[in-house]
């Protein structure tokens, strides 16, 4: 693995036992784990490339006990990194030899409900699923739905602003969070927003949400919970062209239309969701329009026969309507199934997560493909087409020499093309130590600079999740020098955005 | 005072920082001036970005806008319309608060100042819609944030604390907005005669049904009556449907009735320039959870207080001259916040507009300003 991660400190390693003895001191009984056996389950999260034991595993159940940790830490300079339930795509929640895995998965009560101001207070390690499972007695759900929300914790929400496919219409993480308490690496607990909607002052919650654990631990949460829409019902079509499937998705926009859910699938897609959950998708297609629409009856019944209409107009050749709740399901039974199906593919599959512009697509595509004879490896696309969130799925098999490599350096190259048509680096599963040495790709080192002295203001002595996000990280007293520029900005002919 | 600075550029904005630090001067930054007499008065050069103007890029099937933050928000809504589309937060312009006409608000300055309308409620405020922007930090360099998509997670989420910052942490020269479709049918109904606490509680009923309500405000007096207002929109047969929906469901509260386009349009309009209060009485605007606002008009109405509920309880709006102390105790009890939007010179010179926060809390938040502004150049003592 090529991932270079901060050299651990050789202080800290001889020091484990009094390390392991004072968090016990905080967190008694099982609450602390040290043996190498029950370390392995903690080596790596949902990027399983890479995997790293960590110093020792704390699993607090209290806020004072996550204080009281994070204050030792903190006045012994011992790394810490948090995590949710170690779903992250991203390599969010990589342990560090030297460092403490502290895990939130003990707390897992909803605290409160109240459906007059549609919210919810809950724990951090309470599962994305699960904050749902609470209201949907009464009508209510939570909206950004990962697709790991079976697993995937609020905290671990938080700390990336999670997605979903439904969130062209209902937003990210960020958009359905309304306040939460904050432990600082100092100790120090803080509550930031509240019950209300917009803060008194600067909007923390918001710099806080998609963090990626570096400013503080999240041990309280407040989300907004929507009344769950009447109905919903899809339509299933099928493309000749990926650009006429495109287009249907920027007609359907054009006319006013914002669908609940959006997605496309290409052809090697196609064939291997066919091949695993045999739901009838056509496979004479070149892409797969899934587009669902959510509301009332009579808005679902009207926008349904719209976009129909549009579809047929940019030359659909399938065109399927759920006509009930087991269609709807067998529509994204083949999208829902998409990874573990080209899973099947390959003994091995790696997961991009890039956004383009959507009219960049078929360019995009187009240039993945030749990329892919270059690599020598397969890629099968599934795109939230909505919101440009794409999804290359790179196979390969690690097993074979330099194969790990190959599908690596082929990712960023992916990568660098959807920040070159526009892009971004990350949609959802968030920059990690994955992408952590592309950011300069999409961040020149001054916009870099400002965004890591907003880490040093929450943790100058940066012990929370080192090695992740951020390509360097400086000193925080070298950041903090102040050199004020006249005229002239520096890299003027850096290309931004 | 001296004369505004008008800076062409970002190399402009640089210099006019450099030179500030160096001369320990503040720089106070302005857009087109509609929001001026919030908070206290400052003696600060101001750095005028109503020069920025104009749309570097708009591409309405994308659902994003690029714009330099002198555009004035007229301009902005007129050139979104005409694709069809909105800015969902419904930013408005703040002069006829302050007995000004419309027309000098601009994009940045709503941005700056977070200003979202009776929709914020259903569709997000500024803070959700700004996906990205270039800016100039107190250190005198120019920088970006976020991105001109409208999904993005690389990186910390910058923009966020550009909205609502009202200038205090860098000057922003670029802005990217997320628009959305505008709907083709509004259609508002309104039940008269409900009090606070039973206006409340129809908006909660409608807010959590399946009706889909875009806005809910609830105006105590308004022409001697009370009305509590929802807005439903969106296409034509699901408007119906809703407003169907909506007429069962709040019944047997009240009478529900059809407001005309007219009506409604000056409804929804008097929520934006707060016309019913007037514009000489110190006005303050309460962030609350929706269940806890009758706990703040109840405990404020003996000292002379009128107000208007916006966002389904969840903004008051509300004039006093009575003691401030008043008004963030029944605020801060409540587990909200006041801001005071409007009062004389003295008065705002007196007492900040944002309402204090606790210690840690208002500690941290000036070492992420101080991160942009180390040397306090955009501290003018208006805040």
């Amino acid at each position: 693995m090529s991932l270079v991660m901060p050299v651990p400190d050789a202080g800290t390693l001889a020091r484990r036992s009094e390390i392991v003895a004072a968090l016990r001191a905080i967190v008694p009984g099982e609450g602390v784990i040290e043996d190498a056996e029950s370390l392995r389950p903690y080596e790596s999260d949902g990027l399983t490339a890479y995997r790293q034991p960590p110093l020792v595993v704390v699993l607090p159940e209290t806020t004072a006990q996550v204080s009281a940790v994070l204050a030792w830490c903190h006045a012994n300079r011992v790394k810490v990194v948090p995590r949710g339930s170690g779903t992250s795509l991203s390599g969010g929640a990589l342990p560090l030899e030297d460092g403490v895995l502290l895990g939130l998965g003990k707390f897992n009560r909803v605290l409160d409900i109240d459906y007059d101001d549609r919210l919810a207070v809950v724990q951090p390690g309470v599962t994305n699923l699960a904050i749902t499972r609470a209201v949907e007695d009464r009508g209510f759900y939570y909206a950004p739905d990962p697709s790991s929300q079976i697993a995937c914790s609020i905290g671990g929400n938080v700390a990336e602003n999670s997605g979903g496919v439904h969130c062209l219409k209902y937003g990210l993480t960020t958009n359905n969070v309304l306040g939460c308490e904050l432990v600082m690496m100092d100790g120090e607990v803080i509550r930031i927003g509240g019950r209300h909607l917009d803060p008194a002052g600067l909007d923390l919650i918001g710099i806080v949400v998609g963090s990626e654990g570096l400013l503080g631990v999240v041990t309280e949460v407040t989300v907004r919970i929507l009344p769950r829409p009447e109905t919903a019902r899809a339509l299933l079509i099928g493309f000749p062209t990926v650009e006429s499937a495109g287009q249907c998705v920027a007609d359907t926009i054009a006319q006013g239309i914002i669908p609940a859910g959006m997605e496309m699938m290409d052809a090697p897609a196609i064939r291997a969701a066919e091949a695993f959950v045999n739901v009838g998708y056509p496979l004479d297609v070149a892409a797969l329009l899934i587009v669902e629409l959510d509301g009332p009856v009579a808005e679902c019944d009207h926008l349904i026969e719209e976009v129909a209409a549009i579809a047929r107009a940019n030359g659909s050749v399938t065109l399927r309507i759920s006509n009930d709740e087991q269609e709807r399901t067998a529509f994204w039974a083949g999208r829902k199934a998409a990874f573990p199906a080209v899973g099947r593919l390959a003994p091995d599959y790696y997961c991009m997560d890039g956004t383009i512009p959507r009219r960049r697509l078929p360019q995009v595509l187009e240039r993945m493909a030749e990329l892919s004879k270059h690599y020598g490896l397969g890629v099968a696309n599934v795109f939230h087409a909505g919101d440009g969130n794409l999804h290359p799925l790179i196979l390969y098999d690690a097993n074979q020499p330099g194969e790990l490599d190959r599908a690596e350096a082929f990712g960023n190259d992916i990568l660098r093309l959807c920040v070159e048509v526009g892009g971004v680096l990350t949609g959802e599963h968030g920059v990690g130590v994955e992408k952590r040495d592309l950011m300069p790709v999409m961040f020149s080192e001054v916009d870099l600079a400002h965004q890591q002295r907003v880490k040093c203001a929450f943790d100058p002595e940066l012990l929370l999740n080192p090695g992740k996000v951020f390509p360097q990280l400086h000193r925080c007293a070298e950041m903090g020098r102040m050199h004020v520029h006249r005229g002239q900005v520096p890299f003027p002919d850096l290309p931004r955005f | 005072m001296t004369s505004p600075f008008f800076p062409n550029g970002e190399d402009d904005i640089a210099d006019a920082i450099a030179d500030a630090v160096r001369a320990g001067d503040t720089l106070a930054i302005v857009g087109g001036g509609s929001k001026a007499a919030v908070g206290a008065q400052t003696h600060a050069r101001a750095l005028s970005l109503a020069g920025l103007t104009g749309i570097v890029d708009y591409d309405p099937a994308e659902l994003v806008l690029t714009v330099r933050p002198g555009t004035l928000l007229s301009d902005v809504q007129a050139l979104v319309a005409n694709e069809q589309q909105m800015l969902a937060f419904e930013p408005f312009d703040h002069g006829p608060i302050f007995g000004s006409p419309i027309g000098r608000a601009t994009i940045g300055g709503v941005m700056a100042a977070g200003v979202a309308g009776s929709q914020r409620v259903s569709s997000g405020g500024a803070r959700d819609h700004l996906l990205g922007f270039r800016a100039v930090s107190g250190r005198g360099e120019a920088f970006v944030a976020g991105a001109k998509v409208v999904k993005n997670v690389t990186g910390y989420d910058l923009p966020k604390l550009a909205a609502g910052s009202w200038g205090r942490v860098f000057a922003l020269t670029e802005l990217t907005m997320k628009v959305l479709p505008r709907p083709r049918v509004l259609a508002t109904r309104v039940i008269a005669g409900l009090d606070d606490e039973q206006a409340i509680a129809a908006m909660a009923m409608a807010m959590g049904s399946q009706a889909e309500i875009a806005a809910a405000a609830h105006l105590p007096s308004y022409d001697g009556t009370a009305l509590t207002v929802f807005r439903v929109q969106g296409f034509g047969p699901s408007v119906a449907a809703r407003c169907a929906m909506l007429e069962t469901l709040l019944t047997p509260i009240g009478r529900v009735e059809a407001l005309s386009e007219d009506e409604a349009g000056r409804v929804w309009d008097d929520l934006r320039t707060l016309r019913p209060l007037g514009t000489t009485q110190p006005l303050w605007r309460i962030n609350i959870a929706p269940s806890a606002a009758v706990s703040v008009t109840t405990a404020l109405a003996p000292f002379g207080a009128r107000w208007m509920l916006d966002w389904a309880g969840g903004l008051i709006w509300l004039v006093l001259d009575a003691d401030v102390a008043v008004v963030r105790d029944a605020a801060t009890r409540a587990g909200g916040h006041a801001t005071l939007m409007r009062g004389d010179e003295t008065l705002r010179a007196a007492v900040p507009a944002f309402h204090p926060g606790q210690p840690g809390l208002v500690a941290l938040e000036s070492r992420v300003r101080r991160a942009f502004d180390p040397a306090g150049v955009f501290e003018t003592g208006r805040f």
